[in-house]
């Protein structure tokens, strides 16, 4: 069996399953963001008629966290935060992280934080990029408000249909100025927007196996641009390192595939051979090598999100903007995913590189990855960003465009002020 | 029978759908109004009811791609719009499913807009141009859920099963 035929037979007590079969899996995390709001909703719905007080079926498998607009930015959003406050106090939530600088920031990257997660779970969130999870070796998918009301009250994902899995090998050591980032752009471009639709990706070979967890989040978490229900990468000494190192103490067991496990493909990459990637508007797999386009000129640059705001992402974009600054004509905007990121930014000094540079600093959580809160563009503007869509709209104006790329890039292009190689002498 | 309105190509995202700006809107009585919203004419035809409820919408593949907001089924819902593609995405089609969207999968559909749509059995027929097209079925494991008429009855029937009321 592949990784996530595994998963399922485990999470619904059977010996073995095969791509079709149709299970109950019991979910280990439920996650949800602002839009608990909606599940709040739904949840008293499947209760409404019954007779039956609302009863959660384990408030400690639940997560929410607030960051897709934080703090609010309307009176509508503030009063569904209230909603949801008062709904975790009454439920006794305790995995909730509210608007504060001591445990907020992107629900994805408190996920892996907080160590909320662990090689073999079930994890289901009101997120596309739930996906990102899998960089665990969980199976972790996205739902939608009302199928989390039903895992809210049943601790189970209805008619879960065991997804086929596609294997991809990633070879050979990324080139300088070559990041993950780039790895998922090209594969996305590969195989399309929608090559792994209702699919898995199990990531193999060596590139993934010499990769830090933050490179592998990048690569699970974007996953579903390629329509995938998950990404999955075989937990190993990485993935239990950063778990301890996350303050878990419990044994990690991983869950491996077997040596004969069935897949419905199998993709094959050279790592060495990759130049940076730019997904161009507006689609995701409309991906290009930066050489074909180097030169748009940018107006936004923006560097955060669940993708690519962690802290080596940080780290790359201070390495790049030191000592110079962001070009005249562009503006640049930075969210660290979370806020224990950007003390850990702070500490370091890349704030202070940063706002020296003349970017600004914005509070860690979506800020303008969906476009409904900061940082949205005026009509004809171009972003330049390191977050996961470029769809039309998706930064708050549909005659906006939206190129995406890696943290590199981002701070070579926004010295220059239009898209730019980070590789020295190629600008 | 009813007219298509709109024909889509591929890739058609939540974020076409119904906008990320309009997040803060979640309750189905309310996401109608926004649906389609940065397709200013569609929407505004939606909203005052030249394009009446059960119109039809087309699409190519994979639409409803990207963000898991159950926004984008239920603003289409609200319209009782009738879509039919080659092929959807895999949340959009599950959040439809769960509340009841009439999501119907035509992998070679030939319609344009305006033409007059009728769906006799399994088959999408084109009354204008006289062309019959097959239709695949939902999967399996959803049709449990399409027959309790949505996931919330689905699930308030296990939930008394399971606490044996
Ligand atoms: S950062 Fe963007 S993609 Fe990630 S969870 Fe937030 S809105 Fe979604």
């Amino acid at each position: 069996m592949t990784i996530v035929e595994k998963i399922l037979a485990r999470a619904s007590g059977q010996k073995s399953v095969k791509p079709g079969d149709v299970l109950e899996p019991e979910v280990d995390v439920a996650m949800s963001h602002e839009n608990a709001a909606l599940v709040i909703n739904q949840y008293d719905e499947v209760f409404s008629g019954t007779g039956l007080e609302t009863k959660l079926w384990n408030p400690d498998r639940i997560a929410i966290i607030f960051d897709h607009r934080v703090p609010a930015e309307s009176s509508k959003t503030a009063t569904n935060q209230k909603k949801i406050r008062n709904f975790v106090k009454k439920n006794g939530i305790k995995k909730f992280h509210d608007i504060r600088s001591d445990e907020g920031g992107i629900c994805h990257q408190i996920i892996a934080e907080y160590g909320y997660i662990r090689p073999g779970y079930v994890v289901v969130g009101t997120d596309s990029h739930t996906t990102t999870h899998g960089a665990f070796g969980a199976f972790s998918f996205g739902i939608g408000a009302t199928e989390m009301a039903s895992v809210w009250a049943l601790g189970v994902v209805l008619n879960v249909e065991v997804p086929e899995t596609i294997k991809i090998i990633v070879k050979g050591k990324l080139p300088e100025n070559v990041y993950p980032k780039d790895l998922i752009l090209h594969i996305i471009g590969k195989i399309s927007a929608q090559g792994a639709n209702f699919k898995v990706i199990e990531f193999h070979g060596d590139t993934i196996e010499n990769m830090p967890m933050s490179g592998r989040l990048v690569l699970c978490n974007m996953s579903v641009e390629a329509g995938a229900t998950s990404g999955i990468i075989p937990g190993d000494a990485e993935t239990a390192g950063y778990l301890k190192a996350a303050g878990v103490t419990d044994k990690i067991e991983n869950v491996l595939p077997d040596a004969d496990a069935k897949y419905c493909g199998i993709i094959e990459i050279d790592a060495s051979k990759l130049e940076p990637q730019i997904a161009c508007p507006h689609t995701v797999d409309n991906v290009k090598p930066i050489s074909e386009v180097k030169g748009v000129k940018i107006d936004q640059i923006v560097i955060g999100s669940c993708t690519n705001g962690r802290i080596d992402d940080l780290e790359i974009a201070a390495g790049i903007l030191k000592g110079k600054k962001v070009a005249r004509e562009t503006r640049m905007l930075i969210f660290p995913a979370s806020w224990s990121i950007y003390k850990d930014a702070m500490k370091k000094g890349y704030l202070e590189i940063f706002s020296e540079s003349g970017a600004i600093i914005m509070n860690p959580g979506c800020g303008c990855c969906l476009g409904i809160h900061q940082g949205a563009l005026g009509d004809g503007e171009v972003a330049l960003s390191t977050t996961n869509r470029n769809f039309k709209g998706r930064m708050g104006n549909p005659k906006g465009e939206v190129y995406l790329c890696s943290p590199a890039v981002a701070a070579a292009s926004a010295v220059a002020g239009y898209i730019s190689s980070p590789v020295k002498g190629e600008n | 029978m009813a007219k298509v309105v709109y024909k889509f190509g591929d890739d058609i995202s939540t974020d076409a759908i119904y906008p990320g700006r309009y997040m803060a809107t979640v309750l189905p009585t309310e996401t109608p109004q926004f649906c389609f919203a940065d397709y200013t004419e569609l929407n505004k035809k939606l909203n005052s009811g030249e394009y009446p409820k059960g119109s039809v919408i087309i699409a190519d593949n994979n639409f409803g791609c990207g963000s898991s907001r159950e926004q984008a089924a239920s603003t289409i819902n609200g319209h009782e719009l009738v879509v039919i593609a080659k092929n959807y995405a895999r949340i959009f089609l599950q959040n439809s499913i769960n509340l009841g969207l009439n999501l119907i999968t035509c992998p070679d559909l030939e319609a344009s807009v305006g033409d007059d749509i009728e769906l006799e059995g399994k088959e999408v027929v084109n009354k204008t141009t006289g062309k019959r097209f097959g239709t695949l079925p939902l999967p399996e494991a959803r049709m449990a859920i399409v027959e309790a008429g949505g996931l919330i009855p689905y699930t308030r029937k296990k939930v008394m099963e399971k606490y044996k009321v």
